[in-house]
């Protein structure tokens, strides 16, 4: 087996994310989405990062203010995002993203979702670019290649490498071998497949190698560098039911 | 808001398009308005919901204490699984969507145009926008079926000749439901189908901002099965 995975702190494990890095943020709608590791590469303080990821904030399961996007955004970490959203999915939501990007503070590049994944697949597969009908004949396509199969007109997109992917999962085992719980696999497999770099949260207690059934692994651990067991809380955040969530935030204590 | 105010409830609303639905269909059904579809009793007919987020078969929303935080619908809701459901990541839940597998998707939309064009991710001015998974799914779904209010808050038609705010996907709505009434996109462009109960003809000619074909006799919305 190669050099130890498993890292004793989310400091430590992106201790070394350097300034002007891309990184992939998993999850979506807080389910998978890496709580922990925002809250660390937050204090760790890289600048000028490219940020992807579905959104730019968390869900009812994360405090308002709990860690997320909007934490780097804050902290003036963040040049870019490359998103699915970069507007709330609710008139009654504010972002921190858009407050910035309202300025001109921050780029953004809105992207189709299933653009978004697949483009991430694409580099995790050595897939330079493929071809797409999403967004044909928006504004989104003005100006870029498209071509025509068969027909149909398609849109040319091009693979999203990653530097870092950080991302959460259920259980893992030394070797990095992740298995991911109901809809915590999202986008979670596709950034680490696009990653030189893959940073995991994990929920349960880190596996000895060859615990997890080989039939049963979700992503094999060739895709996956560091492994860091969340602790429990209020060291290591987890996503709360709503109604504690809300009750959390009208007693106005929060973090 | 159409509830509250005239013609059907959102609940109502979502319903009539629910009972398009054939049995075994594959159905994907948008953030906000559209969600309401699962509520419907299907009866015998066995649909499958299926969310962006890799959730092939997910069954009602969980009551609150009991929502598994493992466990969302592409709204971001706790939901159930229904037996024989499965979970996929983002790539393989959007090749379920570009190859054509998805029979149906509901979407909100702010305007429909009598062509097919519609219009759902970007409000006149914004900057930034919400795509998520529509334009994916607008153009690769069967079917597109829109779910919204007949006019704006500022009472503008949201049914129009051209849409003045940015597409989403051409020429590819089939049936749009609104408070006043269900609409069809057919190759002549829109044509009233069926009247909400308290609404008239001439208020529907007031606030739809195309031309719209409509029958002598306008049957009243089908409310059940």
């Amino acid at each position: 087996m190669p050099k130890n995975k498993v890292y004793p702190s989310f400091a430590d494990a992106v201790r070394d994310v350097p300034d002007g890095s891309v990184v992939g943020f998993g999850g979506f709608a807080v389910v998978g989405m890496p709580i922990n590791l925002y809250k660390a590469l937050a204090e760790q303080g890289a600048k000028g990062l490219t940020c992807v990821s579905n959104g730019t904030r968390g869900g009812a399961t994360l405090p308002a203010d709990g860690p997320d996007m909007g934490w780097l955004i804050q902290n003036g970490q963040v040049k870019k995002v490359i998103c699915a959203f970069t507007a709330p999915t609710r008139a009654s939501q504010k972002l921190v993203f858009s407050e910035y990007y309202e300025k001109g503070l921050i780029d953004a590049e809105l992207v189709p979702q299933g653009t978004l994944a697949e483009r991430m697949r694409a580099a995790g597969a050595g897939i330079p670019a493929f071809y797409t009908p999403a967004a044909i004949g928006t504004e989104l396509a003005e100006g870029r290649e498209t071509r025509i199969f068969n027909g149909r007109e398609y849109l040319l997109e091009e693979a999203l490498p990653l530097d870092y992917a950080l991302i959460r999962a259920y259980q893992a085992d030394a070797f990095g071998n992740l298995r991911f719980r109901r809809s915590q696999r999202n986008f979670n497999p596709l950034m680490a497949m696009a990653a030189r770099v893959t940073i995991v949260e994990v929920e349960e207690d880190i596996l000895p190698v060859g615990a997890i059934d080989p039939d049963d692994v979700h992503l094999s651990g060739i895709f996956v560098h560091r492994l860091v067991k969340i602790p429990p809380p209020p060291e290591g955040w987890w996503p709360q039911r709503p109604g504690a969530v809300a009750k959390l935030e009208t007693a106005g204590n929060v973090r | 808001m159409s509830d509250g105010a005239k013609g059907l409830t959102r609940q109502q609303m979502c319903d009539r398009l629910a009972m398009e639905f054939q049995d075994g269909w594959i159905v994907n059904l948008g953030i906000g308005i559209p969600t309401l579809c699962s509520n419907f009793d299907f009866g015998d007919k066995g649909i499958i919901f299926h969310a962006e987020n890799g959730v092939i078969g997910y069954g009602p929303l969980t009551g609150p204490g009991r929502e598994d935080l493992h466990l969302v619908n592409a709204g971001g809701q706790h939901v159930t699984l229904n037996p024989g459901a499965a979970i996929v990541h983002h790539a393989d839940s959007f090749g379920i969507i570009r190859s054509g597998r998805i029979d149906v998707t509901v979407l909100g939309a702010y305007e429909v145009a009598e062509n097919g064009d519609f219009a759902n991710w970007k409000m006149a001015g914004q900057k930034g926008g919400g795509i998520g998974g529509a334009m994916d799914l607008a153009a690769c779904a069967k079917h597109v079926f829109v779910a919204m209010e007949q006019v704006t808050r500022n009472g503008h038609p949201r049914l129009v000749e051209r849409c003045a705010i940015p597409a989403t996907a051409r020429g590819v709505v089939d049936l749009v439901i609104t408070n006043y009434g269900l609409f069809a996109i057919t190759p002549e462009g829109m044509a009233l189908r069926e009247i909400a109960p308290g609404v008239t003809v001439d208020e529907i000619k007031a606030t739809t901002g195309c031309n719209l074909s409509i029958p002598r006799e306008v049957p009243p919305v089908r409310l059940r099965g």
